[in-house]
């Protein structure tokens, strides 16, 4: 059974856009290759972080919203240790009411970017 | 004995001691019907946080526990995603 996912990862500052595309799909085709489906992206650009994290004071913030099977998760994971680019990620489940509320955020940042 | 008790009542205060009229407090999930606290919303987030990055405590901000839960869980997320500081001076 698919169940609704939201990850989010920072990568490190120092890499090139390419470099940050090129690390942002190969997580996108990993999920869809794996049996899961992506559902929305979204990219936060380079941020200023809160505290520093491994001495870095900005970080690309990147956005996936999926469905996939609970065990995929773990693999994910694991990705996400291996890959030095990425320096912090958050994996949540969405229940309910988060993916009803995740759906109206879509709907508004899509109606924002209309009006744009 | 008996006068003292009306030197009692001659105090005079200088101005009227204000008592403090204590306002309702509700919880604002409820009353705005807000289901899910987003931890990507770091402006938010602030709202339920003092100066120094702390969580500010449910007798302050009046919300009910099982959405002060929601809010504490949020914040330690965006804590954990850099979003929000865990330990600041200034905040606001």
């Amino acid at each position: 059974m698919l169940k609704q996912y939201e990850t989010v990862f920072i990568a490190t500052p120092v890499l090139s856009e390419a470099q940050m595309k090129e690390a942002v799909a190969k997580y996108v085709d990993f999920i869809n290759n794996n049996g899961g489906e992506v559902v929305y992206e979204e990219d936060w650009g380079l941020r200023q972080l809160a505290y520093p994290i491994q001495h870095k004071t900005t970080g690309f913030y990147y956005l996936i919203e999926f469905k996939a099977e609970p065990e995929f998760v773990a693999t994910l994971e694991t990705q996400y240790h291996r890959d030095e680019r990425i320096i912090r990620f958050l994996t949540v489940a969405l229940d309910k009411d988060a993916a009803a509320y995740a759906e109206k955020r879509r709907a508004n940042k899509q109606a924002k970017a209309e009006q744009k | 004995m008996a006068q003292n008790n009306s030197n009692n009542s001659e105090i005079r205060y200088l101005n009227p001691p204000t008592v403090e009229v204590r306002r309702k407090k509700y919880c604002r999930f409820k009353k705005a019907g807000i289901k899910y606290v987003d931890y990507k919303d770091p402006e938010f987030l602030k709202k339920f946080l003092n100066e120094q990055g702390k969580i500010l405590p449910r007798r302050i901000t009046g919300t009910s526990l099982k959405f002060q839960r929601k809010v504490a869980q949020a914040v330690k997320r965006a804590r954990s995603l850099a979003l929000l500081p865990y330990v600041t001076d200034l905040l606001k």
